[in-house]
């Protein structure tokens, strides 16, 4: 029940006003977060990536793609988080990471099968699969903090819309970066890893949304 | 065309008095918060057929525009901003009604039995007012009502003070000096059984 009218309320916001400062675009802030990340990831690259498997990796059209789909589909999810961030902006941002994430999804399937017809069962790399998984959850936690610290400047009205897409984001951001530091393709084992460890990803940030409120 | 026009300088009107309270501007800012209200009543209508529930999603989205206004982007229209930010405040009205009617079973006959004591002898809360009601019957009547009203029958401040013809303010006072006297009197008569 309202115990207080709305003229008793317009008067005590009234006196609780404070200047605020627009946000900038968001465009231009997704910009600034993913230039932050990506001088971080090119430093971290540059100190302990393997320039060969960067090399051999970029050759081949087929993986060159895979990298270039995770890759946009991190940058479309981050910066449609921080859209969907804001009350005034189409609610189909939220839909804008699904192409780059359906190619990514599917140049790594096909990765599968051409490894697996070539080497046959794919149960020898659920070692390394291990590994994958730990590499995304691990890395996709600190760019988490990092993008959940720019985008509950928002306050938005619907956090769960935004922390899904902002874990996609960090989580194929970090997918991408561990291509790097694959030196074998991807098999069944590594893409269920794989997609296992943005799925967790994306279900933590979805539990802690409230962090954006 | 007129109309369009009006809409127009009334959206103009709106983002410049929205620019000037960002900026710290509080006469402005209220110039528009008086401005949009009948707008946001008009939008909050369509989720909440109850004028008073509407009421209070009026406030919510005002409360709320206070919260987010830096997220207004001066460059863009005002007023798809204010309506995405009613319409989700109209919604999570909607939910919150839904969920409590999952949860709550509602009984009009409970809510009588609780609001007469004296028939519903089984209850915790019933021995609880019985307990209270001899300290009760010491207070002054309007206290007495008042303090029943708000803090037994669990009436909001509005209902108590339509129901007993004071006003919100004096019901306040009613209320917060009925506890006062029933915390002396629950003192006295501790202090008298130690004796």
């Amino acid at each position: 029940m309202t115990e207080r009218t709305t003229d008793e309320l317009i008067g005590a916001l009234r006196r609780g006003l404070a200047p605020v400062r627009p946000l900038p675009r968001p465009v231009f802030r997704a910009a600034l977060w993913l230039g932050l990340v990506t001088a971080i990831i090119s430093a971290a690259l540059l100190r302990w990536a393997n320039p060969a498997i960067i090399a051999a990796r970029t050759a081949e059209p087929r993986l060159a793609l895979e990298c270039a789909a995770a890759l946009l589909t991190g940058i479309t999810a981050v910066v449609a988080a921080f859209y969907l961030s804001l009350p005034d902006h189409t609610r189909l941002w939220r839909y804008a990471p699904l192409p780059p994430l359906l190619l990514w999804i599917a140049t790594s399937g096909l990765g599968c099968l051409q490894y697996g017809a070539g080497l046959g069962p794919a149960g020898d790399r659920l070692g390394e699969s291990r590994h994958c998984f730990m590499f995304i959850v691990l890395i996709s936690a600190p760019l988490s903090v990092l993008l959940y610290g720019v985008l509950r400047r928002a306050r938005p009205l619907e956090p769960l819309p935004v922390a899904l897409s902002a874990a996609l984001g960090v989580a194929a951001l970090a997918a991408f970066v561990l291509q790097f530091f694959h030196p074998f393709d991807t098999t069944v084992v590594d893409l269920s890893a794989h997609l296992a460890a943005v799925a967790v990803v994306v279900a933590l940030a979805g539990l802690s949304r409230r962090a954006l409120a | 065309m007129a109309s369009e026009t009006q809409s127009q300088l009334q959206e103009a009107a709106w983002a410049r008095l929205m620019g000037a309270a960002q900026q710290g501007d509080a006469n402005c800012y209220e110039q528009l918060l008086h401005g949009i209200t009948p707008f946001i009543r008009s939008l909050t209508r369509r989720y909440c057929r109850n004028p008073q529930l509407a009421e209070d999603v009026v406030q919510d989205v005002l409360l709320t525009v206070h919260r987010i206004r830096h997220t207004w982007d001066p460059r863009r229209p005002f007023s798809p901003w204010l309506a995405s930010i009613a319409a989700r405040r109209g919604i999570d009205r909607i939910r919150r009604d839904s969920r409590i009617a999952r949860h709550e079973v509602s009984d009009e006959l409970a809510l009588e039995t609780f609001a007469v004591p004296a028939t519903n002898n089984e209850s915790g809360a019933l021995r609880a007012v019985e307990a209270i009601e001899p300290l009760l019957a010491a207070l002054p009547e309007r206290q007495r009502r008042a303090l029943e009203a708000i803090k037994i029958r669990g009436l909001s401040l509005a209902q108590a003070a339509s129901e007993s013809g004071q006003s919100v303010g004096a019901v306040k006072v009613n209320v917060h000096r009925a506890v006062k006297a029933l915390r002396a009197l629950v003192g006295t008569e501790h202090k008298t059984e130690d004796q």
